[in-house]
């Protein structure tokens, strides 16, 4: 539904985007899901022509779209900040679109009624933006940007100036939406939580690149670098291997162990041990490289283990190297 | 610390002082001497052809003066704010320009550029009058009020960033249709007090219109040249102190309409 093929643009010498190739099949919910400055942002105004490439194509529904205005690529687009018109009230916003097409009164009415329910604002249509709370005016910010139907939505950090609580609602409230609308989706957003929660796809960025694209299972159980496996769910650094706490095996075993190939093991000391209702955190101390790292037990295996503080045990987790194609930067040595 | 309220009442009482003597204490005085024969005499003196006519004079120049400046102020505040060009920063410079420059010296220049055997002078042959004709006078003061919309904008299209702009566009508004219904409404608060401060100035100014102005009464006399007129030339004081108090219920006019515009703005 939307392709962009070799992307890049530059700011100065600097590049934001630095070809950057994605599909995002349509009727999905699509994350792009990357630290500050990744490029997020760039890349999604790049798919609705606010801002133009250097080089690479947009294809939307089969359309290049590259040379198009974004007037006329049938986008939606929420920003981050709301981009609310202040001067106008919640039913004026969400019309807007639609005026502008000069659709007849009757449906616009019917239309905006219909939009101001689906996001829960019926009862707000003749307040100003700044009667609204932040969650209220990205709602209708969305609203006004389904108006006109676009074939794509697109979602700049939409949540990201919300506090936690709302965001999470607001996400789940997304995802039901997305369900009910069927309009392909991308959300852009750097809180890897809200990429997993919500969406079929994510696209990892860092720096101007994609690191890999697949299912949120596909990301978090084979991540291709080290960068998407630590910036997807936590990670411990084992004998210089990234690797899951909850993959990691706690074994009270003789010193000088046998090291079995495809594992990364190390002698550790236990500093704490941590029941978090159903798991118990052991948070351990490497000897030799005095790293920190904690494993993730069940707590039938941590009742088994017993462990207490100051126990020297083997810490091992399978590496799974063959999942990892892509060369990485840390770890070589496993 | 014995002696700092008696140095607070002391400060304070210059400051007022300096006040009365500079602003007020001139203001009533004109007052005073406008209505002491009555309000007849004041009616009678500013009904007089030569009063009426540049009653009318000066706000004909107001009323082209505000367009111009509404245009050119946020056309040049847009190009400042949003611009991406060399020479940005020279333009800013000019803008300031009026602020620096001396009105009289604005009006030398005029006509150095518009008068017979100027730059621009050949115009006069072609029947078109600019110095010493109304043209000039709006020249004069369009130029030493061209800050102010400029001015107010400017930090207003700041504010509003962009964003609002690309919603619109994503929605489907064309470049025109952003400016009248987004960026236009946004910025009418900042473009109001730049009119406001147009007119006041267009209705006070002295020093530029005076060197353009043939200076005939009931031709070419503004509200402001007819005072020095009366005063100097006819020394009909009380016709100046009388023509002086209707500048002053114009501007007070003025600033009556801002403050209730602002009112207005602060109950959104
Ligand atoms: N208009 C701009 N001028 C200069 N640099 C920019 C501009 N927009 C973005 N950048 C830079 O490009 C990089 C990517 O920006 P962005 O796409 O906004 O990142 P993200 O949304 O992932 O945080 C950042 O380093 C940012 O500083
Ligand atoms: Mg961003």
């Amino acid at each position: 539904m939307i392709t962009v093929t070799g992307a890049r643009k530059a700011y100065g010498s600097f590049a934001a985007l630095d070809g950057v190739s994605i599909d995002i099949p349509a009727g999905s919910l699509t994350a792009l899901l990357g630290p500050s400055g990744s490029g997020k942002s760039t890349l999604l105004r790049s798919i609705a022509g606010l801002e133009d490439l250097d080089e690479g194509r947009v294809v939307i529904g089969g359309e290049d779209v590259t040379q198009v205005p974004p007037q006329k690529r049938g986008i939606g687009f929420v920003f981050q900040h709301y981009a609310a018109f202040k001067h106008m009230t919640v039913r004026d916003n969400v019309s807007f679109g639609l005026r502008i097409r000069r659709r007849p009164r009757a449906e616009i009415a019917r239309k905006v009624d219909e939009l101001l329910e689906i996001v829960g604002l019926d009862g707000f249509q003749h307040r100003y933006p700044a009667q609204l709370s932040g969650g209220q005016r990205q709602r209708m910010a969305l609203a006004r940007a389904l108006a006109v139907d676009p074939q794509v939505l697109l979602l700049d950090e939409p949540f990201g100036a919300l506090d936690a609580k709302v965001r999470a609602d607001l996400r789940r409230w997304l995802r039901r939406l997305h369900d009910e609308v069927h309009v392909t989706t991308v959300l852009v957003t750097h809180d890897q939580e809200e990429a997993l929660d919500v969406s079929d796809q994510i696209a990892v960025l860092n720096a101007g690149r994609i690191e890999q694209v697949g299912t949120p299972d596909e990301l978090y159980e084979q991540p291709a670098t080290d960068f998407v496996m630590s910036f997807l769910g936590a990670v411990a650094s084992l004998d210089g291997a990234l690797v899951r706490p909850h993959d990691i095996q706690l074994e009270r075993e003789p010193a000088g162990a046998v090291r079995t190939r495809g594992t990364a093991q190390v002698r550790a000391r236990v500093e704490r041990v941590v029941r978090l209702g159903f798991e118990v955190r052991v948070e351990l101390l490497a000897e030799g490289s005095g790293d920190r790292f904690a494993a993730q037990l069940t707590r039938a295996v941590a009742q088994r283990l017993a462990l207490r503080p100051g126990e020297v045990v083997r810490a091992w987790a399978p590496v799974h190297d063959e999942a990892r194609p892509l060369p990485s930067t840390a770890g070589v040595a496993v | 610390m014995r002696t700092a309220p008696t140095t607070r009442l002391g400060l304070r009482l210059l400051a007022l002082g300096y006040l009365v003597l500079l602003l007020a204490l001139p203001i009533a005085l004109i007052l005073v001497r406008t209505f002491s024969p009555g309000v007849e005499a004041f009616l009678a003196s500013v009904r007089t052809p030569a009063a009426l006519s540049a009653l009318n004079l000066s706000l004909l120049i107001v009323a082209l003066v505000v367009p111009l400046n509404v245009g050119f102020g946020v056309a040049t505040a847009l190009a400042l704010v949003r611009g991406r060009f060399r020479g940005r920063g020279l333009l800013q410079a000019v803008v300031d320009l009026p602020f620096a420059v001396s009105p009289v010296v604005v009006g030398v220049s005029l006509i150095l550029l518009w008068g017979a055997g100027g730059w621009f002078g050949g115009v006069e042959s072609l029947g078109f009058r600019v110095i010493f004709g109304v043209p000039g006078m709006v020249l004069a003061t369009v130029f030493v009020t061209l800050p102010f919309v400029v001015r107010e904008v400017e930090p207003v299209l700041h504010e509003i960033g962009t964003e609002q702009e690309e919603a619109a566009a994503t929605l489907g508004a064309g470049a025109w249709q952003t400016f009248w219904r987004i960026t236009l409404p946004a910025i009418r608060w900042g473009l109001t007090y730049g009119v406001v401060l147009t007119i006041a100035r267009s209705l006070g100014e002295f020093g530029a219109v005076i060197m353009v102005s043939s200076g005939f009464p009931g031709v070419s006399q503004t509200l402001t040249l007819l005072v020095h007129a009366r005063y100097i030339d006819d020394h009909n004081t009380y016709g100046a102190y009388a023509v002086a108090t209707l500048l002053m219920g114009l501007a007070v006019l003025t600033l009556l309409l801002m403050t209730l515009l602002d009112r207005k703005r602060s109950t959104r």
